[in-house]
């Protein structure tokens, strides 16, 4: 059997994934800033492109690990119950404050594609960006929109939360805790609450109610935008 | 088994929640669906936290591995992106910035004041997770 005969086998896209994303996490360990979602995307991209193995033919394999996202959105509600007292105590607060960056998320994308008057694909698709990814997509795919550019500008908002937002906010007077956590894990899912998380349990705690809450908002929001038009 | 019995009771909401949202016609997604039915469930103690409590923080934490192949997928997608990189740069950037100061200023002006100490760790260094 050559090469060829082994990239047709469906095992072969699911195989390569894993394997490259358990090296990626291994490389991880020893250089923090090398991201395993960055790192196993490049890798694999450039594998394809190098080796000229169709896509067709990688995703069909690699698309049963994307199955496991289903219930990767269940898992979200173990975070949320676990901290239901801290919903409970700030329950205002949590609630307001995560309801106004979905509408914010939603209207500063809208308007700032709008204006550039760029493809309605790429709109639409970002629509989704600051929301856990599994549920970004699903949210893309009811839009009518492309899930693949979801998926990839919710890694990028991710990216970009991640980097600049805890300095962002400490500059424009946002300190304590509670609020860097909510709003990382709002604009930035699960980017985001990997940061918070490396800066304090408290705040990533927080963070990640945040982040499972807003897929929920998000996601309802757009329900009643849909019942209203 | 225990693992087990927490994967089989994740992947059993999850499809609760697709045929809820393919039956009833419910316009959230079905993944969201059945994280709602799952929080009900485990807030009427129907479901106990113990027997899901590690398949959950198993998937969590390798959420990214399910989400490469959509990240892959971009391949398809090249000249989109290059051709519309700089409306992208500033839509991302833009709104994820917007997003990231109206939750923390209204999580701010709301919160209980029991709350609000000052940050004393290794913060503000800008350092990527």
């Amino acid at each position: 059997m050559n090469a060829a005969d082994l990239f047709q086998k469906i095992w072969f896209g699911l195989t390569i994934t894993v394997v490259v994303y358990v090296a990626a996490r291994a490389l991880q360990q020893r250089i923090q800033w090398m991201h395993p979602m960055i790192v196993s995307a490049g890798v694999l991209i450039s594998f394809l492109l190098i080796s000229g193995l169709p896509l067709q033919q990688y995703k069909e394999g690699a698309d049963l690990l994307s199955l496991l996202l289903g219930p990767a959105t269940i898992a979200l509600g173990v975070p949320i119950y676990k901290h239901r007292q801290h919903i409970k105590e700030q329950f205002r607060a949590v609630m307001l404050s995560i309801t106004c960056g979905s509408i914010v998320g939603v209207a500063s994308v809208s308007a700032i594609m709008f204006s550039f008057s760029g493809g309605k694909d790429i709109a639409m698709s970002m629509l989704p960006k600051s929301v856990s990814s599994p549920i970004a997509v699903e949210i893309a795919k009811s839009l009518g929109a492309v899930p693949e550019l979801a998926a990839v500008f919710t890694v990028f908002t991710g990216i970009v939360g991640a980097l600049v937002g805890t300095a962002f906010l400490r500059k424009l007077g946002i300190r304590d805790e509670v609020s860097l956590g909510i709003a990382l894990g709002t604009a930035a899912h699960g980017f985001g609450t990997a940061k918070c998380l490396a800066d304090s349990e408290k705040q990533g705690t927080f963070s990640g109610l945040a982040m499972g809450l807003m897929g929920v908002i998000t996601s309802a929001l757009f329900a009643v935008l849909f019942l209203i038009i | 088994m225990e693992g087990l019995l927490g994967f089989a009771i994740l992947v059993g909401f999850n499809l609760a929640g697709v045929w809820l949202h393919n039956t009833l016609h419910i316009p959230l997604p079905g993944n969201v669906l059945g994280l709602v039915l799952f929080l009900a469930a485990l807030s009427l103690k129907v479901i106990r936290l113990e027997w899901v409590e590690r398949s959950a923080q198993y998937l969590l934490k390798h959420m990214l591995l399910f989400f490469i192949p959509y990240v892959v997928g971009i391949i398809a997608f090249f000249p989109v992106l290059q051709a519309h990189w700089f409306s992208i740069f500033v839509g991302i950037g833009g709104s994820t910035l917007a997003v990231l100061y109206v939750t923390g200023l209204v999580a701010k002006k709301l919160q209980s004041t029991d709350h609000n100490e000052p940050v004393t760790n290794k913060l503000g260094k800008g350092e990527a997770a």
